[in-house]
């Protein structure tokens, strides 16, 4: 009688799972996998030749250099960034500290758009500063700078947000070790903290980087959307698709797709290596 | 403390890399014979200006020995406008209507605010109009206005409160309706008839026509005529046929030079002879081929069977202008939101 109790529930279970693990696979497949395809389909519809011209399009080409020339300028300045606020939230003690992580969440809870128009209402001609600027011939909005700080703006959580829980639960004993072996501060860094959150900080670098590249709404508004100067790869995928070249579109579209591709493989990778360290250490 | 230094160099050195980055992007290498002229357009003429620039760059360097290049900016028209107030450094804006370029002469004094009488036709060197795009072999039997709003009849227009080309298409409609009904009141209860056949409304012009090519929704797209003689050929020879209704609108897209930007930029000069280039014969010709109408007679002449003579209200004589149109059927609480039931 027990058994045959215990013998339905596993077989129920199975049943369960089944459903369980179809319908995840089944959602996957329909939102992620499907549109995926369908990128990599629609830009290599007319073949490969089509699509390499594409992508060499003197506008392309800009927007490709564009893209990765903010995601070099913003990826290591947020990662200092990010190091230094979640350094400082996780060793000291100070007051207003929750208060400095809420800011640190402040570009994940609101609009993009809005990260976008905070900008020009700062930098534009009517602007706080604007008037200024223009006086002094320095352009950052629906120019070059803009669109850095916007992102740098958009991607300043990610190093923070992944590092501040890691370095929490690190606590601060080892540093303490250290310095009273001697150490100065650089060298704590260098030797014991750096090595403790080198994995948490790649991740936090590869969400970065993800986000910099990929970033639309609050660079649109900055942009000014000048083809071959202020456009980046998003905002050319936007204008292509608006041009009825949708083999360009897609083609552009899909290099960003690979993209995220290569970036979800390395966070694979890292998350394995992150586990294996992590529980290695305890 | 030893820790805090450590701190203070980090935040220096991402200072450091900030101030880099801020040096390296505003200084620009200035070539004295290269000449970088801007020009902030709407969406639809990018085919148009990548066929003048090259044109107008050749006479030019002939003319003077100088090089120019040009720096293109396509977006909603209210956008660029509301860009070029808010810094974006045009030498020209080329936009769709009057009432953009007026914002801007209004709110940041960077042009006169008598700007349209600068140049020929008021400052609109090409025109279009507003007609109906139908499928193959036009299977509902579209022929004017009046079969919009027939049963099972599903019409394809953007949303006027935000989208530029979706109040010319509005407006067009309505002068169908004070021409054929004879009073306000009869035009309003087209236009009234006629939101009841749209099944969606999209937010700009470029989105309607996707909805109704791409996607395969709607018998009629009503369009610019440029967008639907675009459509026709980039998406589907063949495969749709443009109706020119008895009554349209005059569309007139206006150009002018940001005067003080481009004495700024020391463009002046070849800003606003690229500006009078547009209504040389060879740019008219340009213009019409690109589906605008040309100003110039014998263009237009030459392309008659493209643009068929219709008969055309304008906004300036018919609805007094677009500062009034927009206050009377666009804004809040105006004409457009009784119709459609909001407020």
């Amino acid at each position: 009688m027990s058994r045959e109790t215990a013998l339905r529930a596993t077989s129920e279970g199975r049943l369960w799972q089944a459903l369980l693990i179809g319908g995840a696979l089944a959602f996957l497949g329909i939102f992620l996998a499907l549109p995926l395809i369908a990128v990599f389909a629609e830009a290599f519809k007319t073949g490969l030749g089509a699509f390499v011209l594409a992508v060499q399009t003197p506008d392309a080409l800009a927007s490709i250099r564009l893209t990765l020339f903010i995601a070099a300028i913003s990826v290591p300045l947020n990662m200092i960034f990010g190091i230094a606020a979640s350094w400082a939230i996780t060793k000291f003690e100070f007051s207003g500290k929750a208060l400095l992580i809420t800011l640190i969440d402040l570009p994940f809870s609101i609009s993009p758009v809005v990260s976008g128009l905070i900008f020009v209402l700062l930098f534009g001609a009517n602007g706080v500063v604007g008037p200024w600027l223009a006086a002094h011939d320095l352009k950052i909005i629906f120019a070059v700078p803009g669109i850095v700080l916007a992102t740098l703006f958009i991607t300043f959580p990610f190093v923070a947000r992944e590092l501040i829980p890691l370095m929490m639960e690190q606590g601060k004993s080892e540093e303490e070790a250290a310095l009273s072996l001697g150490a100065n501060g650089w060298q704590t860094f260098w030797y014991v903290t750096l090595p403790n959150i080198r994995w948490g900080l790649l991740y936090g670098v590869l969400l970065c980087n993800a986000r910099a590249m990929g970033e639309f709404g609050a660079v649109s508004v900055v942009s000014g959307h000048i083809r071959g100067e202020t456009n980046t790869m998003p905002l050319h995928v936007e204008i292509l698709y608006n041009e009825y070249d949708f083999v360009g579109a897609f083609a552009v579209a899909s290099l960003l797709a690979l993209l995220a591709l290569v970036t979800l493989v390395a966070k694979s990778v890292l998350e394995w290596r992150f586990d294996m360290n992590s529980g290695a250490g305890h | 403390m030893i820790r805090r230094a450590f701190i203070t160099r980090m935040l220096t050195a991402g200072t450091l890399s900030a101030g880099l980055m801020l040096a390296a992007c505003s200084g620009k290498p200035s070539n004295p014979d290269a000449i970088e002229l801007t020009n902030v357009s709407y969406d639809p003429t990018r085919e148009l200006y990548q066929d003048i620039n090259p044109a107008f760059a050749a006479l030019w360097k002939q003319k003077t020995g100088k090089d120019v290049t040009f720096k293109m900016s396509h977006g909603g028209s209210g956008k660029q406008s509301r860009a070029i107030i808010d810094g974006l450094s045009a030498d020209v804006a080329t936009l769709a209507l009057a009432y953009d370029i007026d914002a801007i002469a209004a709110k940041s004094k960077l042009l006169p605010a008598d700007w349209q009488k600068a140049l020929p036709d008021n400052s609109a060197p090409y025109t279009s109009t507003i007609v109906f795009l139908v499928r193959k072999g036009n299977p509902k039997a579209i022929r004017d206005w009046a079969d919009l709003i027939k049963p099972g009849v599903e019409v394809i227009t953007p949303n006027p409160k935000t989208g530029g080309g979706a109040r010319w298409n509005f407006l067009a409609a309505w002068a169908y309706g004070r021409t054929a009904g004879g009073s306000e009141a009869a035009a309003e209860s087209y236009v009234k008839q006629l939101f009841a056949h749209v099944p969606v409304l999209d937010s700009g012009a470029r989105g309607a026509t996707t909805t109704f090519v791409e996607r395969g929704i709607g018998d009629v797209l009503i369009s610019w005529e440029n967008e639907a003689l675009l459509a026709q050929v980039k998406l589907g020879k063949g495969k749709f046929e443009i109706i020119t209704p008895s009554v349209s609108i005059l569309a007139e897209p206006t150009v002018a030079v940001i005067t003080e930007n481009a004495k700024k930029h020391g463009n002046a000069e070849v800003a606003d002879a690229y500006l009078r280039f547009l209504y040389t014969p060879e740019a008219q010709t340009a213009i019409a081929r690109n589906f605008y109408r040309p100003r110039d007679p014998k263009v237009a002449e030459q392309f008659k069977v493209q643009f068929p003579a219709m008969t055309l209200v304008s906004v300036d004589r018919d609805f007094g202008g677009w500062a009034k149109a927009q206050k009377t059927y666009f804004d809040d609480g105006g004409v457009f939101d009784r119709i459609t039931g909001q407020k």
